[in-house]
């Protein structure tokens, strides 16, 4: 939905990912942006040149704070240092929420630093949920919860991917941030419709959308964020915001990355979809037409 | 025997004990799974038992794209952060390196930013790796890891010289230093290596977990190596750059007598018993401590 209570009441529009190799751009040339995505763990240092950036950034942008560590889904407990710094870092961005993975990644304190599946069970999604639940109550800003891409299933999963996630925010009382190249790249892995992923889950729920590149190898296809957005994935984003309505939604660059430009230029296109549902017309060059994209050969 | 019957079943911790059992395996030369699991038993068998394969790849296969996943993340890292490291035992050498660091210590830290803290205690224990080079090699790992630190370590409100000089007694007064400083005593000119080693660096993409389909980067090229040449040095930031700074014998002396606590004057009294025959010494030292002062590096203790 376009404003929620999962993602504060906000309508924040297209973002982009905040990156290095743009800074200066950004400083210099101060584009015109709806709004930035930080990656939370690279500005939750104690000072120093990471933390200058981001106060300028702050001083003429919106920012969002998208998290990779926080391991919703490891059965270790909280890492409650980890946490403190990710309120601090909340408070310096007065960020309207705050997103990580529906995923684990580290275990008897061994981190992978990977954004690892889990198995579809009611345990593990009782599990996530009342963890969720205790970050929301520390953190105090509500919390977006993200499908990840994944490359394996488990013997030990009891539903879809799908169901799993909408137990998960059901129990937790918690958003989601729909990752729509992430359906796509899972379900080329695995073998499911992902127009099934899409209208199969809690669409009031969804308070911001990723969109991103991906490559295709000979019997997988990898997340790889170093590329613009394909067809089936802007065919399944169209889909995906007459479900939800116009979402706030961040497209994600995060190797080989272009220019600024380039990068911005990406991301509008998905103000087309949001402009044509409010027209009420296609997106124009793109024709949003579910089933021809779904299972599409790899 | 039924290879379901032998895995995790259900249960999520034993599930993610076997994942990451999986994944951070060392892969074989040919950058792939290895083909036996911990057990010493087939390693198909093991994976089968808990992850399902589908009409493309084995549950072997599926794994496998995680496992490599994992080092190619953790060694771009490494490579990354310890350039200098790398450019004086070479590429083969420093991959063979982080494999057995990362083994002996794997990451106990959400942020892959103290991926190479334990790296000094591990060459010191294993100095193998960095054989014949020691000295020089030990040099090189704690430079690149003061750099990690004055990049982004903590700030404390820093004290003005003003303060300092109304601070009491120097007999009992003691000074802190800023988190972010390391003072360091080399026995090569490390520093001017490593930044002639960075400017060739290639720019990195960012931490973002999104996967990579490259292995690490073979690139490091042959650097003339320094020769022995005593130095100290502080690792320092200055308006969010990082600095390094060379310090004469008796400014060295006087920081790092400062930094394990000792008072002020006795700090001093070792640097002028260095220079009991420079009579200027008295006007040194307080310019040092003024531009010490200056750059912020003084916090109360």
């Amino acid at each position: 939905m376009p404003a929620n209570r999962f993602n504060n009441f906000t309508n924040y529009g297209i973002g982009i990912g905040l990156r290095v190799p743009h800074y200066q751009h950004i400083l210099s040339r101060k584009p015109t942006v709806d709004w930035f995505e930080i990656i939370s763990e690279n500005f939750m240092v104690d000072a120093g040149r990471p933390l200058h950036v981001l106060d300028q950034i702050l001083e003429q942008y919106r920012v969002v704070q998208h998290g990779v560590a926080m391991y919703l889904g490891s059965t270790d407990g909280l890492d409650r240092v980890h946490l403190k710094k990710l309120k601090r870092l909340v408070k310096r961005t007065n960020t309207p929420w705050l997103s990580d993975h529906l995923c684990w990644g580290s275990v008897d304190g061994r981190y992978t630093h990977d954004l690892l599946p889990l198995p579809y069970t009611f345990a593990a999604a009782a599990h996530v949920a009342q963890r969720i639940r205790e970050v929301r109550d520390f953190l105090e800003v509500p919390i977006l919860v993200e499908n990840v891409s994944s490359y394996a299933e488990f013997h030990a999963s009891e539903m879809t991917e799908w169901e799993f996630l909408g137990e998960v925010v059901e129990k937790a009382d918690a958003g989601i941030l729909l990752d729509v190249n992430n359906i796509y790249v899972s379900s080329q892995n695995h073998n499911f419709n992902p127009y099934d992923y899409l209208n199969h889950i809690p669409h009031d729920r969804v308070g911001q959308i990723h969109i991103a590149g991906h490559s295709k190898f000979e019997k997988y296809i990898l997340d790889t964020h170093d590329h613009p957005v394909l067809d089936p994935v802007w065919k399944m984003y169209a889909h995906a915001t007459k479900l939800t309505g116009t979402t706030a939604t961040l497209l994600e660059w995060d190797d080989r990355i272009p220019s600024f430009d380039e990068v911005h230029r990406e991301a509008l296109k998905a103000g087309k979809f949001c402009k044509g549902l409010a027209d009420g017309t296609p997106a124009e060059g793109i024709k949003a037409s579910p089933k021809e994209a779904a299972l599409s050969s790899i | 025997m039924n290879s379901k019957s032998a895995g995790p079943g259900k249960d999520l911790r034993a599930i993610q004990r076997a994942f990451a059992t999986g994944i951070t395996r060392p892969l074989t030369s040919g950058h792939h799974m290895q083909p036996k699991w911990v057990d010493g038993k087939p390693a198909r068998q093991a994976v089968a038992a808990f992850i399902k394969p589908n009409d493309r790849l084995t549950s072997f296969d599926r794994l496998e794209i995680y496992n490599k996943q994992y080092w190619y993340r953790l060694l771009d890292c490494l490579y990354e952060d310890f350039p200098g490291l790398r450019a004086l035992i070479g590429d083969r050498r420093f991959h063979a390196m982080s494999i057995a660091y990362l083994t002996k210590y794997p990451s106990n830290s959400y942020t892959l930013r103290d991926l190479g803290n334990r790296l000094e205690k591990f060459l010191a224990r294993e100095p193998r790796w960095i054989a014949p080079h020691l000295k020089l090699g030990r040099d090189l790992v704690r430079l690149e890891w003061a750099h990690i630190v004055a990049f982004d370590g903590e700030a404390l409100p820093p004290l003005e010289i003003d303060a300092l000089l109304d601070g009491g007694d120097p007999a009992t007064l003691r000074l802190g230093f800023q988190p972010y400083l390391t003072f360091l005593a080399c026995d090569y000119p490390v520093d001017d290596f490593i930044i002639s080693v960075r400017r060739r660096q290639e720019p990195q993409g960012e931490a973002s977990n999104a996967v990579t389909e490259r292995v690490p980067r073979k690139t490091a090229r042959k650097f003339k190596l320094p020769q022995p040449e005593k130095i100290y040095l502080v690792v320092h930031r200055h308006e969010n750059s990082v600095w390094y700074k060379r310090l004469e014998p008796e400014a060295y002396l006087i920081c790092s007598a400062l930094q394990k606590g000792l008072p002020l004057q006795t700090a001093c009294e070792r640097a002028f018993r260095r220079r009991k025959k420079d009579a200027n010494f008295g006007a040194t030292l307080q310019n040092w401590f003024a531009q010490w002062a200056s750059f912020g590096w003084f916090c109360a203790v």
